[in-house]
């Protein structure tokens, strides 16, 4: 469903991604791990669009999306929900989601604002509150909630578990499988292993803008190796 | 004003009356607030889409019948052309530019002030005009015995009935939520599938139509004229940063404030109605630097771009400087008289672009209204001959004195504010500096300015004034470069690429900030100081909004990143304008051409291009 191939991205002259690539295919949850400055979110914000890569190419369903808008990539189905949660902080929970409606698609769920209050049963009752005045963890459930008012067939993850209490972080688990479920792709970017181990069927690690390894997760799991060199802080 | 105390009745009407002149000039001020809030783009040109308004509506208002439908249908249709206009300038200019520097947009947009002004010269002529009055709405009511306009009643009412649809506009429907989405973070908006292009096209029709309606009301209340454009853009300034930039209840707020510190200060105090609006101003910002409503603004972010901090071009070397200098003094004694004139006037203009540089290029402190302390510096010589006498080298000591004092003072609030904030609070300081200038006839002689601030004997020929300007305005420019590179500079530099971290190494930000304010004040006075002698005469016009961006263009020009930008862009400056004065009646929508041209073709100013070509052939 998604490929990257030889990915090259820079900020300025600082030489971000080289040479990455990875491969998603129709209803997986692929991790994408690695220490802190690696290069996970960008290498997100390059398949959405808003990091648009040097050389290389990007497919998703069959189709290049490298070099297009963002709007156009999201519209194509990919939704993006960034490690900062950036959320509208004067709009209403509501109001935040309407932001994120697009059409409803045929192959995909259609969200509508009371399917996403089932999945995330505390932000039905904050629906009028202000986005700026609700807890971090209802934050990242709502901009996650956002993501999936665009009815997107793949979904961007951005470190979803980061900054949450342990309980959110089940809950967190509970909602990306739950998503599986539904049918959708997963591009999950971790730092933490166990939580990736949860919801991941393959991972591929990242360092210094390069890919270090690729394997299913149980794989990872055991190779005490691996995990020493490239993700144990 | 006893007498007014004693009279409630007057003290309504008058307050009526500014309620009705707040209506205009909240449109006005909410459509460059709404445009500001998704684009980031301080639009001076809203102004020009104002006296449109007015200027198209007097003009649909002599051909429409003059019935209550034909004049109101006329006003709609006026703003809609504005509107109209409004989106072409978003679709050809701006578009294009939405990730240049703020600056550059700044003069892209007021390369369309002086476009819309001669076009508007060409259609409507320089005679004011007078509007038909509202038809049904000629005469007066009759509130509380005394005699009021009807047609100022309804606009009482106008005002906030547009509030309430822009309310109902941006809550209740998705366009709207969108674009407060877009006001905060667009970023975002744009990855969650939305196109930015269509809603920013969408948001400067709106505020388009919004500053053409204001214009077009006005038609039955005060002549349309020329002079429109940059009147408004000052007030609607004061209005949008004391009521909150982005903020529309905000903006309504202070629109009646002022509008209603305006009829009562005019009758109380009619000497001072302007300098009293920009002190009104300058006391809510000191207890609410963000504004009645607002809040600092995050930046928009653009994940593509690097975060690289600006570097600072050392490749100007001082030693060509003095070369260049000895050159310039070998010309005294071969241009002729007209020719040493022009140079005076660049040597002095190129001073008075450096000063601005310094504060904005190693500061990153922008001023709108730098001919404040130009104007400080002129005046403050010319009074000095005028009342005392005084002989030239006094002149041109009081000169950088008395800018530089004002620039401790105004510093003061606008140091503790940051970009478009403090650039709208120095165009509002300089708005006072002009309105005294302006309005105490006593002392300054208001229009008709100083005359006879003649240089002393030794200076008298043009040869030995072109020397010292060239002496005073060279070591001027060359010990700015000094303190550009001095500690100083290092300090102000680390100040303005992370104020955090700068603050941790022990740097007194503030105080730095202060004192490099003050300093360009200074210089900025020294060179209006010459001007007065070199011109022989002193004007309001010196601290016009206008003079304060010729200023910045000769900066954003020449780039901001080197010294040099500055120099070479006064001398383009005053080059293009000679040449374009000479050539044509139009130079001003030539000049306001070639700048969006520039714009265009070099975002980062022309010594920054010249810049980068020297480094890519290296
Ligand atoms: N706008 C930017 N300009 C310059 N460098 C940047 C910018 N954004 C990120 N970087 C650098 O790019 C590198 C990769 O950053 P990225 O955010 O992709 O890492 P990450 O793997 O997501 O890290 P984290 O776990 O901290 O989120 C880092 O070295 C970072 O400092
Ligand atoms: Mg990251």
């Amino acid at each position: 469903m998604l490929s990257l191939a030889r990915i090259d991205a820079f900020y300025g002259r600082a030489h971000i991604l080289a040479g990455v690539s990875l491969a998603l295919a129709k209803g997986e949850v692929l991790a994408l791990l690695g220490r802190n400055g690696a290069g996970k979110s960008t290498t997100l914000k390059t398949i959405i669009g808003l990091v648009p890569p040097a050389s290389g190419e990007i497919l998703f369903e069959g189709r290049r999306i490298d070099g297009l808008p963002p709007n156009r990539i999201a519209q194509l189905g990919i939704g993006w929900v960034p490690e900062d949660r950036r959320i509208f902080t004067d709009l209403t929970v509501t109001e935040n989601l309407e932001v994120g409606r697009q059409p409803p698609r045929e192959d995909t769920p259609a969200w509508t604002p009371e399917r996403l209050f089932a999945l995330f049963p505390n932000l039905a009752e904050l629906r009028n509150r202000s986005g700026g005045r609700i807890s971090g963890g209802e934050q990242q459930m709502l901009t996650i909630a956002r993501t999936l008012m665009g009815n997107p067939k793949l979904v961007l993850l951005d470190e979803p578990s980061e900054g949450l209490a342990p309980k959110v972080v089940e809950q967190m688990a509970e909602t990306i499988l739950a998503l599986k479920r539904e049918g959708l792709a997963i591009l999950l970017s971790e730092q933490n292993l166990h939580f990736a181990r949860l919801v991941a069927d393959r991972a591929s690690i990242i360092e210094k803008g390069r890919i270090r390894y690729e394997g299913t997760m149980d794989a990872l799991a055991r190779d005490a190796d691996v995990q020493r060199e490239y993700l144990s802080a | 004003m006893e007498a007014f105390l004693a009279n409630p009745e007057q003290a309504l009407v008058q307050l009526l009356t500014g309620l009705a002149g707040a209506s205009s000039l909240f449109l006005v001020a909410s459509g460059l607030s709404i445009i500001f809030g998704v684009t980031r783009i301080v639009n001076f040109a809203h102004g020009s889409f104002y006296m449109l308004g007015a200027f198209i509506a007097y003009s649909a208002l002599e051909h429409l019948p003059r019935t209550p439908l034909g004049f109101w249908g006329g006003v709609l249709a006026a703003a809609l052309a504005v509107a109209a206009i409004g989106l072409v300038v978003e679709l050809v200019l701006l578009r294009r530019i939405y990730r240049a520097p703020e600056l550059f947009q700044l003069l892209a947009t007021f390369g369309v002030v002086l476009v819309v002004q001669d076009i508007a010269l060409a259609v409507w002529g320089a005679e004011d005009l007078l509007g038909p009055r509202a038809p049904g709405l000629r005469g007066a009511v009759t509130i509380l015995g005394q005699p009021f306009p009807a047609y100022d009643l309804v606009l009482v009412f106008i005002g906030p009935a547009v509030l309430g649809l822009l309310m109902l506009l941006f809550h209740a429907t998705r366009w709207g939520v969108l674009v407060r989405a877009a006001t905060q973070d667009r970023e975002m908006v744009q990855a969650l599938g939305v196109n930015q292009a269509w809603l920013f096209t969408g948001v400067f029709a709106l505020g388009s139509f919004l500053a053409g309606l204001g214009g077009a009301l006005q038609v039955p209340r005060e002549a349309a004229s020329l002079h429109m454009d940059l009147a408004i853009i000052a007030e609607v300034f004061v209005v949008v940063v004391v009521g909150g930039l982005g903020s529309i209840p905000g903006a309504f707020l202070a629109a009646l404030l002022i509008a209603v510190v305006h009829a009562f200060g005019i009758v109380i105090f009619p000497k001072i109605t302007l300098a009293l609006i920009f002190l009104v101003m300058a006391v809510v910002l000191v207890f609410r630097p963000y504004g009645l409503l607002g809040r600092p603004l995050a930046p928009q972010r653009a994940s593509g771009d690097a975060l690289a901090a600006r570097g600072y071009g050392k490749s100007d070397y001082p030693g060509l400087g003095l070369a260049v200098i000895a050159a310039l003094a070998l010309l005294a004694f071969a241009g002729g008289d007209y020719a040493l004139t022009v140079l005076t006037e660049i040597l002095i203009l190129a001073l008075f672009a450096a000063s601005l540089h310094f504060m904005m290029g190693p500061g990153g402190m922008a001023s709108f209204g730098h001919a404040a302390y130009f104007g400080l510096g002129a005046y403050g010589a010319a009074l000095l001959v005028k009342y005392w006498a005084a002989p030239m080298a006094l002149g041109l000591l009081a000169a950088p004195l008395a800018a530089g004092f004002m620039g401790v003072v105004f510093g003061w609030f606008c140091v503790r504010l940051s970009g478009v904030y403090l650039a709208m609070l120095t165009l509002a300081f300089a708005q006072i500096v002009w309105s005294i200038a302006f309005q105490w006839v006593e002392v300054t002689g208001g229009d008709n300015g100083v005359l006879g601030v003649w240089p002393s004997e030794w200076a008298h020929a043009k040869e030995a004034y072109y020397l010292l300007a060239l002496a005073l305005c060279g070591a001027s420019i060359l010990l700015l470069r000094r303190m550009i590179f001095a500690p100083f500079g290092f300090a102000l530099r680390a100040g303005r690429d992370s104020p955090l971290r700068a603050e941790a190494t022990g740097i007194d930000l503030a105080l730095v900030q202060r004192v490099a304010f003050s300093i360009a004040a200074a210089f900025a006075g020294l060179a209006g100081g010459l001007f007065a002698y070199a011109t022989g005469s002193v004007f309001p016009t010196y601290i016009s909004i206008s003079r304060s961006v010729d200023a910045l263009l000769m900066v954003l020009l020449g780039g901001v990143e080197t010294l040099t930008g500055p120099v070479i862009g006064a001398a383009l400056f005053v080059g293009l304008q000679e040449q374009l004065a000479r050539a044509t009646e139009l130079w001003r929508l030539l000049l306001g051409l070639i700048i969006i041209l520039l714009v265009l073709a070099f975002p980062q100013g022309i010594a920054g291009a010249a810049q980068r070509l020297v480094a890519r052939r290296a």
